[in-house]
């Protein structure tokens, strides 16, 4: 087994090149007898950008948090670049969350006492091995800047449109230079105008940083945006 | 542990209210206790001092603990007086200093006590200002009643009237004050000092008149080689001046003049021990008590009572404490979203459990420090306080 991550913290601040995924005979249950997930095999390549269809209650979202570590297999293997996350204990699977994952969900999940520059620098406040200097900053700054959010860091989360927020969570997503960015979801909660901007902003930023992109949707309107679809129903 | 603090701060700042709520029932709820302890604490020793200070206290029979209160603290009234006689005796027994009180009457509601020089001196009490009374109808006032009345030397202080309805009765005395006392924390604050001449002029055993001779007929009813008798119309002094204050005297035997209570101050503790015996005879219609004695009776029975308040304190606390626990609690709950987010992002449950302890810590001690700040600002005003409760009639 391999986990990456718990090398020392200026690695954090290194840009993460898009990891690979790779998936087989994936179980995973939710108690003795509830909902079973199970993948003979999923690969994705580096910087590559998948998407996951299929109708609620597939798998979709379960697959997702499989892949970041927060849920774990019964059986089979998970690897993401060099990390096996199946088999890593908890603390290194936080570690390898908030150093390689980008995560992004559907109902934004901010923090509403944070201002919109907190909430970015929030995995730096939260994880002790990350450390939160003038360089990190500036990058979330740049980061919110070239998501239109530049002259809102200030702002309350509260104050924020829906489309905004989504930002803020890609930002969020993004600061820590992950190598791989898991959204759930993304534009759920979305009208289609800011939609497209969402799904242009995510895309841009994912493309600049040469990670390796995952997205759950419902909307097949994007799905020619990506790589490759993964139909989960199937 | 910095960003632990920053977040925990910008938890508590966006959630103000709810903080300012949570601190204010926590700030209440240590205050109230420590404030109660210290400032009975105070009290105890406050009393305690007092009575310490004073040897021998002599007055009618009486309730001891009546005596003790109208004696160290002026409160009260006993159910007989003394006369001046009992005083003298004690002077020719050689065995003690005897100070005589004499405690009735009141100005502004500040006692007004009728002494000797020698009580100043046996209470080390000075003269913040100006002098000791210099004759008839002078006072000279604690420092307490100083700053509450705005008085100073040259100033004038009338007592209060004993009954407004009794046109016949005492008219009250317009005294002059002297001086001003340094502070006490004691009972002295509180006080008006007079020589015992002046209290017994408020009692009307001496008075002053214009002169007979030289009056008016309307107020004369008779003539006779003895003297002149005058109605009632006579016009009587009620202030004191250079130029009356010949005119005033006493009727009676100054022996039989009343006094309220006797401080003795015992040369030694044989003379001490002599002096109380002499006092315990069966016919005696005097006693003697040591204050110290008196006071920890007091206290056994008082402090026997505040247990049941400390006892019902603490089931208040207990159940304050126990609705925070449910506040925090239900806290906890309402942001269950917010530690799953953390969660996700890749935050330990340690680090949300230190989140939280924060957050709590900063609470606590901006709870902690409010209490004690604001227990020791009311405790420091609590020497004024307890002056003012032991010398204030309730009623």
């Amino acid at each position: 087994m391999t986990v990456q991550g718990s090398q020392a913290n200026a690695e954090s601040d290194v840009p993460h090149a898009g990891a690979p995924i790779d998936v087989r005979d994936l179980e995973f249950r939710f108690g003795r007898d509830g909902f079973t997930l199970q993948r003979d095999e999923l690969a994705i390549a580096s910087g590559e950008r998948v998407a996951f269809v299929g109708p609620s209650g597939c798998g979709k979202t379960t697959l997702l948090h499989v892949l970041a570590g927060i849920l774990v297999p019964e059986r089979g293997t998970v690897r993401v670049g060099e990390t096996v996350v199946s088999s890593a204990d908890d603390r290194a699977r936080r570690r390898f969350r908030i150093r390689e994952i980008g995560l992004v969900f559907q109902n934004f999940e901010l923090l509403d006492y944070l201002r919109v520059l907190d909430n970015v620098l929030l995995p730096y406040r939260l994880h002790p091995a990350l450390r939160l200097d003038a360089s990190v900053r500036e990058r979330a700054r740049e980061l919110a800047g070239s998501v239109g959010l530049g002259d809102k860091l200030g702002r309350r989360i509260d104050a924020l449109s829906q489309g905004e927020r989504q930002r803020v969570a890609i930002c969020r997503a993004l600061v820590t230079r992950p190598s791989v960015v898991l959204a759930d979801e993304p534009t759920g909660n979305l009208d289609p105008a800011t939609t497209a901007r969402i799904v242009d902003v995510l895309f841009e930023r994912v493309a600049a940083s040469g990670a390796t992109l995952v997205v759950v949707t419902h909307d097949h309107g994007l799905l020619d945006r990506f790589d490759r679809v993964v139909d989960l129903a199937s | 542990m910095r960003h632990w603090l920053v977040l925990a701060w910008r938890y508590m700042i966006f959630h103000r209210s709810k903080s300012i709520l949570l601190i204010a029932a926590i700030t209440l709820t240590l205050f109230l206790p420590i404030t109660v302890y210290r400032v009975v604490r105070d009290y105890e020793r406050s009393l305690m001092a007092r009575a310490v200070a004073t040897p021998l206290l002599v007055g009618a029979k009486g309730s001891r603990f009546d005596l003790a209160l109208h004696a160290l603290y002026f409160r009260g009234r006993v159910p007989d007086t003394l006369t001046m006689a009992d005083s003298d005796a004690i002077t020719a027994s050689g065995l003690a200093v005897p100070t005589p009180l004499h405690v009735r009457f009141s100005a502004e509601g500040f006692p007004i006590v009728g002494t000797t020089l020698e009580y100043f001196e046996k209470r080390r009490l000075e003269v913040r200002a100006g002098s000791r009374p210099l004759r008839l109808g002078d006072c000279v006032v604690g420092s307490r009643v100083a700053s509450s009345l705005g008085l100073g030397p040259g100033d004038r202080l009338r007592s209060d009237p004993e009954n407004v309805f009794d046109l016949a009765g005492q008219y009250p005395l317009d005294m002059r004050v002297t001086g001003v006392l340094a502070t006490t924390d004691s009972p002295d604050d509180t006080a008006v000092f007079v020589d015992c001449k002046t209290a017994w002029i408020l009692e009307g055993l001496g008075h002053g008149h214009q002169d007979l001779e030289s009056a008016d007929d309307s107020v004369v009813l008779g003539r006779t080689e003895e003297g002149v008798v005058a109605n009632a119309a006579l016009a009587q002094y009620t202030i004191v001046t250079d130029e009356n204050v010949d005119s005033f005297h006493f009727h009676g035997e100054p022996g039989d003049f009343p006094i309220t209570a006797i401080v003795a101050w015992p040369h030694d503790a044989k003379s001490e021990t002599l002096l109380r015996g002499r006092y315990l005879e069966g016919e005696a219609v005097t006693q003697a008590l040591v204050p110290v004695a008196v006071v920890e009776e007091l206290f056994g029975l008082v402090f026997r009572i505040k247990k049941f308040f400390d006892a019902q304190a603490g089931f208040v606390a207990l159940s304050t404490i126990f609705f925070l626990i449910l506040v925090i609690l239900l806290s906890l709950r309402l942001r269950l979203d917010e530690r799953r987010t953390m969660h996700k992002i890749g935050c330990s449950r340690v680090t949300v459990f230190w989140l939280h302890a924060f957050e709590l810590g900063i609470v606590f001690a901006i709870s902690i420090a409010l209490a004690v700040s604001a227990a020791l600002a009311a405790t420091s005003q609590a020497p004024r306080l307890l002056a003012w409760l032991m010398t204030r009639d309730p009623s």
